[in-house]
């Protein structure tokens, strides 16, 4: 954690230190032409400062090869800096399948994280070392950016989107969570710690918390009061698709269109049901609930529909943090299947 | 409102364009481009102490990490009314609406801009834009950050969002009407001999200025009317709650403000061009390349908005072309500092102010641009974007550059526009002090940003606290440093000794053939063009090297 | 005025080009509204702004041949067709008004038709606005073609309005295609 004076980040996560070589590279080439344009210019202005007023020095009018070699080599430099960085980007918006799940509702001036199990905080979020770890970014109202700067992590929260951070936390400590998109009177208020514990310290204290249930547990509390059930668990009637299995799989829709059924679409149908309509059922039969549910309600609902998929409980597959060590990326525990 | 100036002695027959008439409607009713360049330079000096005010506060606040100072609203204010009135109230029209109004029809051999009252009609209009934006200021102010995100600025800020972006809309069309006025004057009405080839770089920049002016401003002006309409009909084109995409705000607010900030350096890169060579005695190395560069950082500007985007959620696709592109747009930009190194290479090099303003813009601006390809590296742009880093690179080019480009070219040209010189002394150590005032300003800022502090923060974490100690103080050194010029050219005006027609020895048509200050009509006879641009040397000494 | 009209194309290009995203995020909902719109006015008008082009170009070529009665009259059909449209539009608006389509005065529907409402508001407003400029613009033109100061040898201020009128002309043929007619040809709506 930082303490004192700042003039570099902690490097927490498994991608910061590749990051910071970068910065070092776009540092070095920086440096290197920053000297040689002053030494040029301060050679110059003393070589040939004007001696006497008449004095015409002779007209030089240009050179194409110097033109060309200026103009080549550094973007030939350049290419080499956006190829390192693309690969870096890309790696960074491609968490891999068995990342640990987390949730977080930046909502006008605080971040709400939601673990599927249950726990949940308010401006603070624990991960455990060794694994890698997704934040799915909501947001309630306008656009924040979730940033983690030890981490090298950040992601505009869009309201209408979800998007996704990730990262493997290397070092046990507190850091800085930030808010990094104005939005607001308090925007420099919504800030938080994230908290990195070894696995074995993580386990315990994911498991000693979540006194409301897991997320899915509450998602299928929403389902009844907010009447779904009737309708989409069990229906002689017909009027709308069953839920139980959908979730991942490919929805064929009216209109001769099929669409993934993920946690966009599933949150569309909640606020929006006539955006899209399955093959077979028909348009304003199912009420539109946009003001009725807050963003963690939807997510908690997206929860327990995703939980039909995976076989009847509604606890999230059993996550296995401590015991060995960590687990690298790669290597799914038993059970995992998002 | 008139400028002070002073008359000058009798014994000085003839008539100028200042002296040419007197009152308040000589020069309210004007269409003379020089006192139309005049009545611009004060507006938007008055509007650099406004955005000046603003930019103090916000240093002030930041010498401690609470929000002690002003309340978190007001800060949320004063960065927004800092951004809104520097970006679009002096750094778009600074160059072209006052040097470039001046001098355009001077450099090509014309009497006037092609469209003289509409030129003073864009005056008329941004003095418009300005009261409502100062007016959005008094009311009550504006909190949005002035790149009016939404749905924050269109649904939930509670400020005088509306008179704003009315205020900018306005002053939008003083823009586009400078640029079309630019255009059609260069290309109509030069002097016979005066081939585009032998335009000098100034006009080169401005034109290239003027595309962009005329092709990016109406696209900003249409999405801060839709904001304006959404908020008065509380509709949601921006609005996810109601169907928007915000993100859709973003691509339109960028694809124009991009390119303005291309509006915003190219003028400076013309008064670069010209000093350099009067100053090295030297045509510039590779004009065809300068300009062409001009025309290239036009283009290719059009084409790189979304790396404001980067982690909003784009297409790895779509991030991946901006990314490219965004280093594409570098490349123009280092020929221009290449070439104007290599100008002073076997040079006759002076140090005369304007001169020593060219030395901090190359040095600056090359720092500045480097650190742009910073944020054009996706992986490094996901760390450093909305931090301090982004702010100290834009400072670097628009202040260290722009604006250094912006004071050279007032040294410059003020004994041609007032008929004085300044005080040479003083003007070398503002010079100084702006430099290093300038430095200390902006450079922690770099540390700070990629340290991790966001920007447009009220309050911040105690371990930033002395990099922005040692920001607030250079800030304080950079404000002594800008209120000398202010004094000392107030003071000259009365007080400076009378310029010749030609104090530098510089070529052009301005200086060889205009008085110190011009008559009305600039020349008494249409000049015939016959030699080449910056032909300070023998003409049959031109030669190639390589 | 050719630079003028490219700053234009640049302003109402926005709006095109922010109608199309939202028309490829919700293509039913646009295709719905088209029930509201009736081609019928739509199609009136364009041929009304069509006359009216061929009236205004008459009176230039008119002004060529320093034909002053032909070039007044001219000018007074064109101004009465560019009225036409006008009126032609606003009894339009009163039936959105009565249909409940206006999105801020009464607004029935859902979200997504909502957007394509505040576009057609918007963009036609806009051109409205341009086209009651133009008949500011006319109007001038035609007190000065009364008194006689056009001929053979000055017809410019003609010729320029001219362009404007044409390209005011322009954008609505683009308009009414996107705005009128989507939906129509599809079998769905």
């Amino acid at each position: 954690m930082q303490q004192g004076i700042s003039f570099f980040p902690d490097a927490a996560s498994a991608n910061a230190p590749e990051v910071d070589h970068l910065y070092y590279f776009l540092i070095g080439v920086s440096v290197v032409m920053t000297v040689l344009i002053f030494a040029a210019v301060a050679i110059f202005a003393i070589k040939y400062r004007r001696k006497s007023e008449d004095e015409i020095p002779k007209p030089i009018e240009g050179s194409l090869k110097l033109e060309i070699t200026w103009s080549i080599l550094p973007f030939l430099v350049m290419l080499v800096m956006f190829g390192w960085g693309a690969k870096i980007f890309y790696d960074a918006y491609t968490p891999p399948k068995d990342a640990y799940l987390i949730y977080a509702v930046g909502k006008q001036w605080m971040w709400k994280i939601q673990y599927p199990e249950g726990q949940r905080e308010i401006n603070e979020l624990h991960v455990p070392t060794g694994r890698p770890v997704r934040i799915r970014v909501a947001s309630e109202d306008v656009i924040h950016s979730f940033f983690i700067p030890a981490f090298r992590v950040k992601h505009d929260v869009v309201p209408g989107h979800y998007d996704d951070v990730w990262f493997t936390a290397t070092k046990p400590g507190r850091y800085h969570i930030f808010c990094a998109e104005y939005c607001g009177t308090e925007h420099s208020g919504m800030i938080g710690w994230v908290t990195v514990m070894t696995p074995n310290d993580f386990q315990n204290w994911l498991t000693s918390g979540g006194a409301e249930g897991s997320m899915a547990a509450q998602g299928e509390k929403l389902f009844q009061q907010l009447g779904c059930s009737t309708c989409h668990l069990s229906d002689e009637q017909g009027r709308c698709p069953i839920l139980r299995g959908v979730y991942g799989s490919q929805v064929l829709l009216d209109d001769g269109k099929t669409v993934l059924a993920d946690d966009a679409y599933i949150r569309e149908s909640i606020l929006n049901p006539n955006a899209k309509i399955v093959a077979g059922f028909s348009k304003d039969v199912m009420p539109t609930f946009q003001g009725q549910v807050t963003e963690e309600n939807l997510l908690q609902l997206i929860e327990y529909v995703k939980s039909l998929a995976v076989g009847r409980t509604n606890q999230p597959p059993v996550q296995q943090f401590g015991g060995k060590g960590s687990a690298p990326a790669g290597k799914a525990p038993a059970g995992k299947t998002q | 409102m008139s400028a002070s100036v002073q008359a000058p002695p009798a014994a000085a027959a003839k008539s100028n364009y200042l002296n040419a008439d007197y009152g308040w409607k000589s020069w309210l009713f004007t269409t003379d481009h020089k006192r139309i360049a005049i009545l611009y330079l004060v507006s938007i000096t008055i509007m650099f102490m406004f955005g000046g005010f603003f930019a103090s506060m916000i240093r002030l606040e930041l010498v401690t990490p609470q929000g002690d100072l002003l309340s978190s609203d007001t800060y949320n204010k004063f960065f927004t009314m800092h951004g809104i009135v520097m970006v679009f109230f002096f750094l778009i029209p600074s160059v072209p609406a006052t040097l470039g109004n001046f001098l355009i029809p001077m450099m090509v051999g014309a009497r006037d801009l092609a469209f003289p009252r509409i030129n003073l009609l864009s005056w008329y209009l941004y003095i418009a834009g300005a009261l409502l934006a100062l007016g959005a200021v008094i009311a009550g102010g504006v909190d949005t950050g002035w790149t009016f995100y939404t749905p924050y600025s269109s649904t939930y800020s509670n400020t005088y969002v509306m008179t704003a972006v009315a205020g900018i809309f306005i002053a939008g069309f003083s823009s586009i009407l400078t640029g079309l006025n630019f255009i059609v004057t260069v290309h109509k009405m030069r002097a016979p001999g005066m081939t585009w080839t032998r335009l000098p770089l100034f006009v080169w920049s401005h034109y290239a200025t003027s595309l962009i002016q005329v092709l990016g401003t109406p696209v900003v002006a249409i999405t801060l009317a839709l904001v304006g309409l959404e908020r008065a009909f509380r509709v949601g084109i921006f609005d996810p709650a109601l169907g928007g995409d915000p993100i859709l705000f973003q691509h339109m607010f960028w694809f124009y403000s991009h390119p303005a900030v291309y509006i915003m350096i190219l003028p400076g890169m013309a008064v670069i061009s010209e000093i350099v060579a009067c100053f090295s005695k030297k045509r510039v190395f590779g004009y065809y390349f300068v300009a062409g560069s001009s025309l290239g950082i036009a283009i290719i500007g059009f084409l790189v908005w979304g790396h404001h985007l980067f982690v909003t959620g784009l297409s790895m696709y779509a991030s991946m072309m901006f990314s490219l592109l965004s280093f594409a747009v570098a490349v123009p930009s280092a020929i221009k500092v290449f070439n104007w190194t290599a100008t002073m290479f076997r040079g006759s090099i002076s140090y005369a102010t304007p001169m020593l303003y060219v030395f901090g813009f190359i040095g600056l601006f090359t720092i500045g641009g480097l650190t742009g390809l910073f944020v054009a590296t996706l992986g490094v742009d996901i760390h450093v974007t909305d931090t301090y880093f982004v702010i100290a690179h834009f400072h670097y080019v628009m202040v260290g550059g722009m604006v250094m480009a912006y004071l050279g070219g007032l040294h410059f040209w003020w004994p041609k526009i007032t008929g004085r010189m300044y005080p040479e002394g003083w003007a070398k150590l503002s010079a100084g002090v702006i430099f290093l005032g300038f430095n200390l300003t902006f450079f922690p800022q770099f540390i700070l940003g990629y340290a991790g502090m966001p920007r447009r923060y009220h309050a911040y974490a105690p371990e930033f606290q002395v990099l922005n100690v040692l920001s607030s103080a250079g800030a304080s050194i950079l404000a002594i440093g800008y209120l000398m010029p202010l004094i000392y050219f107030m003071w000259s005006l009365k007080y400076g000794p009378k310029a010749p027609k030609n104090p530098w020895g510089a070529k052009g048509l301005e200086w060889d053939v205009c008085d110190s200050p011009p008559t009305t009509f600039n020349f008494d006879k249409t000049p015939v063009v016959t030699e080449e641009a910056y032909a300070y040397a023998k003409e049959e000494e031109e030669h190639v090297i390589g | 005025m050719w630079v003028f009209l490219l700053t234009e194309i640049m302003f109402f290009g926005g709006m095109f080009g922010a109608y199309t995203v939202y028309r490829s995020m919700y293509p039913k909902a646009f295709a719905a509204t088209s029930m509201h719109m009736d081609p019928f006015f739509g199609a009136l008008n364009t041929l009304v702004l069509i006359c009216s082009s061929l009236t205004m170009a008459l009176g230039v070529r008119s002004a060529q041949l320093s034909k002053k009665k032909a070039l007044v009259i001219f000018l007074i059909l064109t101004m009465i067709f560019g009225t036409a449209f006008l009126v032609i539009k606003g009894v339009e608006y009163y039936d959105h008004y009565k249909d409940g389509t206006v999105p801020w005065a009464g607004f029935k529907y859902d979200h997504q038709m909502q957007i394509f409402f505040c576009f057609y508001f918007f963009m036609t407003g806009f051109h409205a606005l341009h086209m009651i400029v133009g008949l500011g613009l006319m109007t001038w033109l035609l007190q000065a073609s009364m008194k006689g100061r056009f001929h053979k040898d000055y017809f410019s201020p003609v010729e320029i309005s001219g362009l404007y009128w044409h390209f005011v002309d322009i954008v609505w043929i683009f308009l009414f295609p996107l705005l009128y007619l989507i939906g129509h040809t599809h079998g769905h709506g």
